[in-house]
């Protein structure tokens, strides 16, 4: 039953989508925020499907929330991680999904360690591929999910100034923020240490703040990454100590702001290193509702990217109440 | 589009008609006690809103209304792809044990209410389901009747219903139109 809808066949990153993709996603998230406060969970609209769920690498909010919203439309699910599957063997990721597909599915999401590694599949698949993370490429799921929570406290993106503060070079997070934000007319700045700011940085469209201080008087928010503790060993930053005084984001900094901050961070936490302990709890942190916000943007795009073709819609449009 | 148009309702007559709907449902129910009134998205939802202030106009009593969005409960998911637009359920009451009246503006196959039974199934148990439609246009494709109905019309092939509500539409009105495609 794989098809194409308002997005096409798969979700691969933020770049490929319009503005009004990724306003139509956002738009269908709404409603199915409801869905989880139900005592009843669940819808029966996935009904019939089975999704595959291709983990290669760690994670457990993403993998979670996707399970979630799978299981909450109704769809079966299967979760393959690489180790205890035959990827430990030596299987390649195209004969380990085509072996999957042998089985009739009908999407995968797939988390990969290497860039492009959701197109390589999808090009080589029937079934609709999200990607929930590719490398340092994209990880479009969590920049609609950081939108969906932005919108919800301003009720609008356009002219909204957004700091993505830490370790860009290395962040699919952050380029999806850059991307989406970008096309919803927000206005992006990034904030780190050189060492970890992609040269091209300035080909993205954004402003670059060398000093935390300078992007927490300009931001309406600060989208504050995980700081990777393996960048450390390879030598990118002296120390988190020394990370954490020049560009940690604490309270006394965000007191100097000439208006409160809304807070972000995608998780895992590494408090006391890029965020500290009373900002991460405190008043303006919107970490959590991000979470949450991930099911029913996770639903949306689920729900998006199933079903039929346009053209049918089209025709089916006004008949059958 | 110019094409043919006959009025069934204009809006004096459409508040007629739904102000013998509220009072049937309200004889129907031997008053208003554990009645509620559940909209469908969308123009269900501003028939129900009436229907509720005319019950409480004759009646003095604010009935709990609600409304559902049946678009996730559709079963046409795979042959006709997602409806873009899901509206918003919203149904703060428990259902168990009371008579919830559903409101729609048109029954037509009768697949939509199917979709809102399964629904209200999701949210409880009510004590009974009740249906009333504004337009009843015949056609069911399940077996599935209305207990209130405004209007029973009868649509010609090549022809469609379209129903008009002031909050959505800037007027009141049921009017039978050519689709042009007949």
């Amino acid at each position: 039953m794989s098809g194409v809808g308002a997005l096409g066949k798969d979700l691969l990153g933020l770049e490929d989508l319009s503005g009004d993709q990724i306003r139509l996603i956002l738009d269908t998230a709404e409603p199915f925020k409801e869905i989880s406060e139900r005592a009843i969970k669940k819808v029966p609209t996935l009904r019939g499907s089975t999704i595959v769920n291709l983990f290669f690498e760690a994670s457990t909010r993403t993998r979670v929330s996707f399970e979630f919203a799978e299981k909450r439309l109704s769809a079966d699910t299967v979760n393959v991680a690489s180790s205890g599957s035959s990827v430990s063997k030596g299987e390649t990721l195209v004969d380990t999904a085509r072996n999957l597909e042998a089985m009739r599915i009908d999407m995968v999401v797939i988390r990969h360690g290497a860039s492009g590694a959701a197109r390589f599949l999808a090009e080589r698949i029937e079934s609709n591929v999200i990607n929930a993370g590719d490398g340092t490429h994209e990880h479009p799921t969590q920049g609609l999910l950081d939108m969906l929570t932005l919108r919800d406290n301003f009720g609008h993106l356009d002219g909204l100034k957004i700091c993505i503060c830490g370790d860009v070079l290395h962040s699919r997070v952050a380029r999806s923020n850059i991307w989406g934000l970008r096309k919803m007319g927000a206005e992006v700045a990034v904030c780190g240490p050189r060492s970890l700011l992609p040269n091209a940085i300035g080909e993205m469209g954004v402003t670059v703040f060398e000093h935390i201080e300078d992007a927490i008087q300009w931001a309406d928010a600060l989208n504050i990454l995980r700081l990777q503790l393996e960048r450390m060993q390879a030598g990118y930053i002296p120390s988190l100590r020394e990370y954490n005084r020049v560009f940690g984001v604490s309270r006394e900094r965000l007191e100097r702001a000439p208006k409160d901050l809304l807070i972000l961070h995608p998780g895992p936490m590494n408090r006391g290193v890029e965020i500290d302990s009373d900002v991460a709890d405190g008043p303006h942190s919107v970490i959590l509702n991000q979470v949450t916000n991930g099911v029913a943007v996770r639903m949306a795009v689920l729900y998006l990217l199933a079903g039929g073709k346009p053209e049918l819609a089209e025709a089916a449009k006004g008949g059958g109440r | 589009m110019p094409s043919r148009q006959t009025t069934v309702l204009d809006a004096r007559a459409m508040d007629r008609v739904l102000r013998r709907m509220a009072d049937e449902i309200v004889e129907n129910n031997n008053g208003t006690d554990d009645l509620i009134i559940v909209g469908i998205q969308r123009r269900g939802v501003q028939l129900a809103g009436r229907i509720v202030r005319y019950i409480n106009d004759r009646e003095k009593v604010d009935v709990p209304s609600g409304a559902l969005d049946i678009t996730l409960y559709r079963d046409d998911l795979q042959t006709v792809g997602p409806r873009p637009v899901v509206g918003p359920t919203d149904l703060p009451w428990a259902i168990d044990g009371k008579h919830v009246i559903i409101v729609d503006d048109v029954l037509y196959t009768g697949r939509t209410v199917r979709a809102a039974l399964d629904e209200l199934a999701d949210f409880g148990r009510p004590k009974r389901i009740g249906l009333a439609v504004l337009i009843d246009r015949g056609g069911r494709e399940l077996p599935i009747q209305p207990d209130v109905v405004g209007k029973a019309v009868e649509i010609a092939r090549g022809e469609r219903i379209d129903v008009f509500v002031e909050e959505l539409d800037g007027k009141d009105a049921v009017v039978v139109a050519a689709t042009g495609d007949a």
